[in-house]
């Protein structure tokens, strides 16, 4: 049993990290410019980590599967960015932030790294106000707020509905301007493949490169990675067609742990599934609650003539609506959490009450909203939104309600990381989404940007410095090492195989199927029988995988085929290992909801005397079963208590 | 539906490159373009062919990847919108579609209809940024911004760098991208400190790379995805204009440093 340990300072709680910082070893100028860092993936979290790290002076090499730093998919965060600003004098405070990320995390999350990312949250605005973000405004010219899913305070800073966008412009103008000082490299269009570990400690990895097909070693003293969530396991998901979780995947099979790979946050609004060639699902600001109304018919026949399309949900009379989120959750209403939104949404739909051709959907209503503000209003805080909507469904949300249904969004679990977000890797680093550290077992909307942008612009940039002052008398790290030789031995053969299986079924097929079985098995609502099921389904899937895919082109030249294939791969062996963790995780918690285990009323029901633990798990190679580990948490400040929204 | 696509096809760099005619079948309207060339490429694996190549990653309208001439027009047929928010609904039954890359020469074609763009990150590298660090910075609200000027440089902020308005100019200009670049900047507090170095120094990157001067003929407005006005392109020229005017007062200033 490996024994995890967090390493968060003693001291009290809010004195954590100004104890850390006070303390921790740093690294003189002179031999900054002697170390080498690679940054792998240039979101919120890669591009900031890279620019700061390039503006202390170490040697940065930063690597992007995109062809440009500022299209990571950071971009499509649309809703905002929280910060314990209290701007609004509405009784917002860092304990506030803290304990609301906490609670809303279903007390599954660390409460020494939770308190100091609330902590910083006010310097990422002023920040990233100072890098020229067009955060919205107020007339008197100060910063605007607005309240978003599970708070009751307005923290959340936005600008229109493309706050990740601006967010990532802000931190990729930053990276620009250290490329063109010459502290940080950039590699676009790399694919990274392998970690190489020489001496127990991460020193480089693998890189194929996009357009030539050329595999290259990349070395450094300390590698981090910022690669993002794995919610493409599913197949259909609001992230990008190219994200992937191969260089968290690599590190995993390389010896780091692997946490809460089962936490994975359904976002309720999405836009529905249309039809079998769909690719991507789109998701819709949550920031609409606000305004939006949730309802599906009060009977079913209403509900059955809507998906008939023999009646429009504007002819259903006030009181044959039933505003179920508003029913059942009167305190915080449409505004309740993600996980409880969504699965709320199921059991509508489960029980008959769906819309849409499907009957998989719910309607997003802005008529009260539009008569109470007038459409103006509505269309200065949604408009883009409302433009998105209609270009993809061809429907008018100002005439008509959205129909929307959950969708997977955001992966809670990642590689385990300590207090430093060092992974078990000595060397080894792993920041903003791709780690599994601050959201425990549900993110609240408008803190992955948070969480990013403070990993990234403050958080590692002190905590890599303790461990790079052992390393300043380590010399440049040699390519030519035997480990490099290996490393790129391992990823040629494991290539050529790929490619040489000359099977029928293109990589989508695998994709497609792989997507069903995480979605119907380890998705919004778990059980024993379905994960166990979904186990078999999966060993069979990798084995037709290995004997039947199909790759067009060449490996010496641009193939996505071939980038598909290898990332199908990994998701196939991911899956697995989420539905080992969703099986040993016999309670309910934030998206983890376990049917065996709920209220009577429905509600998840957590069991903290048996599971108040991150469930960290260890590679143990090819055919072996991974073993699990354990993180104790404890809750000193905050007592875990029945989240209730009512 | 059923459309006939007549698709560029090129090796790599170097290849000549020429049109391929496809056919398919069964497209539902309510496909997007890119789930249409979807479908394509899995008949063309079935076929043993190679699939075309073309940019995309969200698929949602906002990281800028996906590019694509339909029809001779950057990004096809609707107003404000990118190819990946396109759907075949926007096509009539039967229709022939075209399908090319960004012709640029500042944008050379790596394969099919992929280019490159990354003559755009040298521009932004040039100065497309506030030069602050991530340390030491005053609380944000101290830096007050009249609503307008926050609007409207968000306005020119919310360009995706598609590269549509080099595609759609007769000069191949990229006038409107920078225009943008140095409007959001230029017009807020923070970033007029630097606003007459920025701008200098990302015209004279443009130019270098090979980038051609505004073709007056406002085709990059029209085809712009986010819909960004030409007004920064003028803004661009005013405050390149005075920045050159003052250009030799800072360089004095500088040396008697």
């Amino acid at each position: 049993m490996i024994k995890l340990n967090a390493g968060a300072p003693r001291a009290q709680l809010s004195d954590q990290w100004n104890t850390y910082k006070a303390s921790c070893k740093l690294v003189n100028p002179n031999n900054k410019r002697k170390l080498d860092i690679i940054v792998v993936g240039t979101g919120l979290a890669g591009a900031s980590a890279a620019a700061t790290l390039g503006q202390l002076g170490y040697n940065v090499k930063s690597l992007c599967y995109q062809d440009t730093p500022r299209r990571a998919h950071s971009i499509a965060a649309q809703g905002g960015i929280n910060a314990a600003k209290n701007y609004q004098n509405d009784g917002d405070n860092v304990f506030r932030l803290f304990y609301d990320t906490i609670k809303g995390g279903d007390y599954r999350a660390r409460e020494s790294n939770v308190y100091r990312l609330a902590s910083i949250s006010p310097e990422i605005i002023d920040l990233c106000v100072a890098q020229g973000v067009p955060f919205a405004r107020e007339y008197g010219g100060m910063l605007a707020n607005r309240s978003f899913g599970g708070t009751q305070v307005s923290r959340t800073f936005y600008a229109r509905g493309q706050t990740g966008q601006q967010l990532l412009i802000g931190a990729y103008s930053a990276l620009s301007r250290q490329i063109a000082e010459g502290n940080v490299k950039l590699y676009n269009r790399r694919d990274v493949l392998d970690i190489v570990i020489i001496d127990g400690k991460a020193r480089g990895v693998i890189a194929r490169n996009l357009v030539t097909g050329e595999l290259e070693r990349h070395s450094a003293h300390a590698v981090v990675l910022a690669s993002g969530g794995y919610g493409n396991v599913f197949c259909l998901s609001t992230n990008a067609m190219g994200s992937n979780v191969t260089p968290v995947w690599s590190a995993y099979k390389k010896g780091a742990l692997f946490a809460n790979p089962c936490f994975t946050q359904i976002h309720p609004t999405c836009i529905p599934v249309h039809g079998e060639f769909q690719s991507k699902l789109t998701l819709m600001s949550e920031s609409l609650r606000n305004d939006g109304r949730i309802w599906v018919p009060r009977e079913s026949e209403d509900a059955e003539k809507l998906r008939q399309k023999k009646i429009r949900p504007e002819q259903i009379h006030e009181t044959k609506r039933d505003y179920y989120l508003e029913r059942r959750y009167p305190a915080f209403g449409n505004l309740v959490p993600r996980d409880v939104a969504s699965r709320a949404a199921k059991e509508r739909c489960d029980a008959g009450y769906g819309v849409g051709t499907s009957g998989r959907a719910v309607f997003l209503d802005f008529s009260d909203a539009i008569n109470r503000l007038g459409i103006e209003a509505i269309s200065a805080r949604y408009g883009n939104l409302f433009q998105m909507y209609e270009r993809i469904v061809d429907d008018n949300p100002y005439l008509t309600p959205m129909m929307i249904y959950p969708a997977v969004h955001y992966t809670m679990g990642g590689l385990w990381v300590d207090y430093e977000l060092m992974t078990t890797v000595p060397g080894l680093y792993s920041i903003g989404e791709c780690n599994f550290s601050d959201h425990g077992a549900n993110r609240l909307g408008a803190s992955a940007l948070m969480q990013g942008l403070a990993d990234g612009y403050f958080v590692l940039p002190y905590t890599i410095s303790g461990y790079l002052s052992n390393e300043i008398h380590t010399p440049g790290i040699q390519t030519t090492l035997p480990e490099f030789h290996l490393a790129i031995q391992d990823v040629t053969d494991r290539l050529a195989r790929l490619k040489n299986t000359n099977g029928k079924a293109s990589v989508d097929h695998f994709h497609r199927k792989l997507g069903k079985i995480m979605w119907e098995y380890c998705g919004m609502s778990r059980n024993e029988a379905g994960l166990q099921k979904a186990l078999g389904l999966i060993g069979e899937l990798k084995e037709e995988f290995a004997a039947d895919v199909r790759i067009p082109g060449g490996l010496k030249e641009y193939n996505p085929e071939l980038e598909k294939a290898w990332r199908v791969k990994d998701f196939i062996e991911l899956g697995d290992l989420m539905v080992r963790d969703a099986l040993q995780r016999k309670e309910s918690c934030g998206g983890h909801f376990r049917e065996e285990f709920q209220t009577p009323d429905g509600e998840a029901l957590r069991d903290d005397e048996r599971f108040s633990f991150v469930a960290a798990w260890e590679y143990k190679g090819g055919a072996a079963e991974p073993e699990m580990h354990r993180e104790e948490l404890f809750f000193e400040t905050v007592k875990p208590s029945q989240r209730s929204y009512k | 539906m059923i459309f006939t696509l007549k698709i560029w096809r090129q090796k790599n760099a170097v290849d000549k490159g020429g049109f391929v005619t496809y056919k398919v079948e069964d497209i539902s309207p309510d496909s997007s373009f890119f789930e249409m060339l979807d479908h394509l490429n899995q008949l063309l694996i079935g076929r043993g062919e190679d699939p075309v190549a073309f940019d995309h990653d969200c698929r949602e309208g906002i990281c800028g990847t996906c590019s694509l001439y339909i029809n001779g027009r950057p990004h096809g047929p609707l107003k404000g919108t990118t190819t990946c928010q396109l759907h075949m609904r926007a096509f009539r039954n039967g229709e022939t579609i075209h399908v090319e890359p960004w012709r640029c020469g500042a944008f050379p074609v790596i394969k099919d209809l992929i280019v490159d763009r990354s003559a755009f990150d040298r521009i932004i590298q040039a100065g497309g940024y506030i030069s602050v660090n991530s340390g030491g910075i005053p609380d944000a609200n101290t830096i007050p911004v009249p609503k307008h000027d926050a609007d409207t440089a968000f306005d020119a902020a919310s360009c995706i760098g598609c590269g549509a308005c080099v595609a759609s100019c007769p000069n191949a200009s990229a006038m409107l991208f920078v225009g943008a670049k140095v409007s959001h900047l230029a017009l807020l507090p923070q970033g007029r400190v630097e606003a007459a170095r920025r701008v200098q120094k990302m015209v004279s990157c443009m130019d270098e790379l090979g980038f051609g001067n505004c073709s007056n003929s406002y085709a990059c407005e029209a085809e712009c995805p986010k819909e960004i006005s030409v007004a920064n392109i003028a803004r661009m020229n005013r405050e390149f204009l005075a920045a050159r005017l003052f250009a030799e007062k800072e360089k004095e200033i500088s040396f008697s440093l």
